[in-house]
């Protein structure tokens, strides 16, 4: 047996320093420029594990929306008011339930499993050991989710252009519009969830007091000039009615002033940025202390 | 050449000063140890070897740049193996290396045959397919030092490398240890364990409540801190302590521990003779060489694992 040779036949000093990876400076090197996307890579090879339940509510959400809501409510609907906003009711619900959806689906992405890497699986840890940043890690993250939701909202979108739900000339802007949204919600959420020390019961009251709420009275079902002012500020505050707004602009030309599309569009794109940078600053703290 | 210089490293924690002013050097291909109880401020050391614990005061220089400002350059010539394991458990033995690989900033076509020479080189090529829940105790840990090995580093940080396994497991990862150590890693090891730190270091540092209470190598230490054998005896938990006094002479030192005595002493059988000669009947005795949980217990007066 030679010097440094396995047993098995493995040469160790090809282990230590086989002269084929990258020396520690090109390592770094790449990681400065790149590192962020490795975490997206893995987060998004990570919801391989669940795509199908991706796929299920990118798809069969607005298939049951629309039989649900067009077909079951739209009629009594129409039939009594003749639609809303001058259009028929499954016209103008559509690009609400789209955005709400994808909304929502920041909630699971961006509670647990942020809280899950810090607390139980501890996979931040095993990332800030590498040569990565903690705030590459953050912004990895928010990145992998928000591509996971450009996803969603496209087969949503796809969708509701099969069944006739929405004429697809210029609705295919509610795709970036929704993703936006989602992100504006979920990049303040994936900073809460990083800051939490205990098993996360915070969550199910998110869910409860701010999620439902939000769904329900952000004017995804009717527009919220309907409901009385003491109310309509669940709207204004959340990024589902801000979303909403913009989509129903480009799915069925719902009339907004420059000055309001700005407004939606400003409000959506500070909670995001506000998002990001107190997920990169919760992340590092974390992950530094 | 040091790989790492620290000088009057500090952290301080809000009620604790957790690593307080220690100050070391550790030369290339040196396998250094940090000895100490749980809570003697060894893990935080070794993460602000890593840059993921900003130190509160003192300077570090690990391959001569500041972890702190210099972090990913820094971290990839640091090969981290964490006290827990924290693999991704969604992801196979083989994914788990090359996954890990990509935040070196690695490429595929270096880090898919690599992969497989590390599952060798951990006795994981069975388990290539497999996802870690699936893998034991022992196999999670090989698994994890391999993941260490990725991107080779120069500098191999084990915190605690071997704490939960069984016996055969952990001889066969001091064997790889060793190997690697032979092939010129620079290894630094944590641990509370003295086998442990018999059987891999070079170098000792004996840390407790966050400072340095010794230093050197491992048969310096027992030579500094211990005679060369102990005889160790029991008498019973309640006339253990009763008979410290009258054993006193016998001894060039006595340490009493709740369930026996430990007489230190160069010539341990001659001196269970004597105990004997008098009338004295241990329960049960052993003379054995002395360790470096001997040099602990001298040190703090307290052993290594409570």
């Amino acid at each position: 047996m030679t010097e440094g040779v396995d047993p098995v036949g493995l040469d160790f000093n090809a282990l230590a320093y086989s002269g084929r990876a990258l020396g520690s400076a090109r390592q770094a090197q790449n990681v400065h420029r790149w590192g962020w996307w490795y975490q997206a890579e893995w987060r998004l090879l990570g919801m391989k594990a669940y795509w199908t339940s991706i796929l299920g509510s990118a798809v069969l959400t607005p298939l049951l929306y629309v039989l649900a809501m067009g077909i079951g409510l739209g009629a009594l609907v129409d039939s009594s008011s003749g639609g809303v906003e001058g259009v028929p009711y499954l016209t103008f619900v559509a690009p609400g339930l789209l955005v709400a959806t994808v909304v929502m689906s920041s909630v699971n992405e961006l509670t647990f499993p942020v809280m899950g890497g810090f607390k139980w699986q501890k996979l931040y840890f095993a990332r800030a050991a590498t040569a990565a940043t903690p705030s590459q890690v953050a912004v990895g993250e928010l990145l992998a989710v928000g591509v996971r939701m450009v996803a969603e909202a496209a087969l949503f979108w796809v969708v509701l252009v099969a069944l006739g739900a929405v004429d697809p000339r210029w609705s295919w802007l509610m795709i970036g519009i929704a993703a936006l949204a989602g992100m504006a919600f979920g990049a303040p959420l994936a900073s809460y969830s990083a800051t939490l020390e205990d098993e996360g019961f915070e969550f199910s009251m998110i869910q409860r007091f701010v999620v439902m709420p939000m769904f329900l009275f952000a004017g995804t079902f009717y527009p919220l000039a309907t409901m009385p002012l003491y109310l309509q500020w669940i709207g204004w505050i959340s990024p589902m009615w801000h979303g909403t707004q913009l989509a129903r602009a480009v799915a069925f030309g719902l009339p907004l002033t420059n000055g309001e599309v700005a407004m939606h569009l400003g409000f959506l794109v500070i909670l995001l940025a506000v998002g990001i940078a107190l997920t990169v600053r919760n992340f590092t703290r974390r992950l530094n202390r | 050449m040091s790989v790492i210089e620290a000088t009057q490293l500090t952290k301080v924690y809000s009620d604790l000063r957790a690593v307080d002013a220690v100050s070391f050097r550790v030369a290339t291909g040196e396998s250094f140890g940090l000895l100490g109880p749980n809570g003697a401020g060894k893990s935080t050391t070794m993460r602000m070897i890593g840059g993921t614990s900003l130190r509160t005061s003192g300077t570090l220089l690990v391959n001569g740049l500041d972890p702190e400002t210099h972090g990913p350059e820094v971290r990839a010539s640091l090969g981290v193996v964490p006290q827990t394991d924290n693999l991704d458990t969604e992801l196979n033995a083989r994914d788990n290396l090359i996954m890990y690989g990509r935040y070196f900033g690695l490429p595929y076509s270096y880090l898919r045959p690599k992969a497989e020479e590390l599952l060798q080189f951990a006795q994981l090529s069975e388990k290539a397919t497999e996802k870690v829940d699936n893998l034991s105790g022992g196999m999670k840990r090989r698994l994890t030092i391999a993941r260490a090995l990725v991107n080779e580093p120069s500098v191999l940080l084990l915190d605690e490398p071997t704490t939960g396994l069984d016996p055969q497991a952990r001889h066969i990862l001091w064997d790889r240890l060793f190997r690697l150590k032979e092939q010129g890693v620079t290894l630094i090891v944590t641990t509370h364990f003295m086998d442990e730190a018999e059987q891999l270091c070079d170098r000792l540092l004996v840390m407790d409540h966050g400072q340095i209470v010794a230093e050197g190598s491992p048969a310096a230490l027992i030579q500094q801190y211990s005679t060369r054998e102990v005889l160790e005896l029991r008498f019973g938990s309640d006339r253990n302590v009763a008979l410290v006094e009258r054993l006193r002479g016998y001894a060039d030192s006595i340490e009493a521990l709740p369930d026996r005595l430990l007489l230190y002493t160069a010539d341990g059988e001659a001196v269970l003779a004597r105990v004997r000669a008098d009338g004295l009947d241990p329960v049960t005795s052993l003379v054995r060489r002395a360790s470096l949980e001997d040099v602990f217990l001298r040190l703090t007066g307290r052993s290594l694992i409570d």
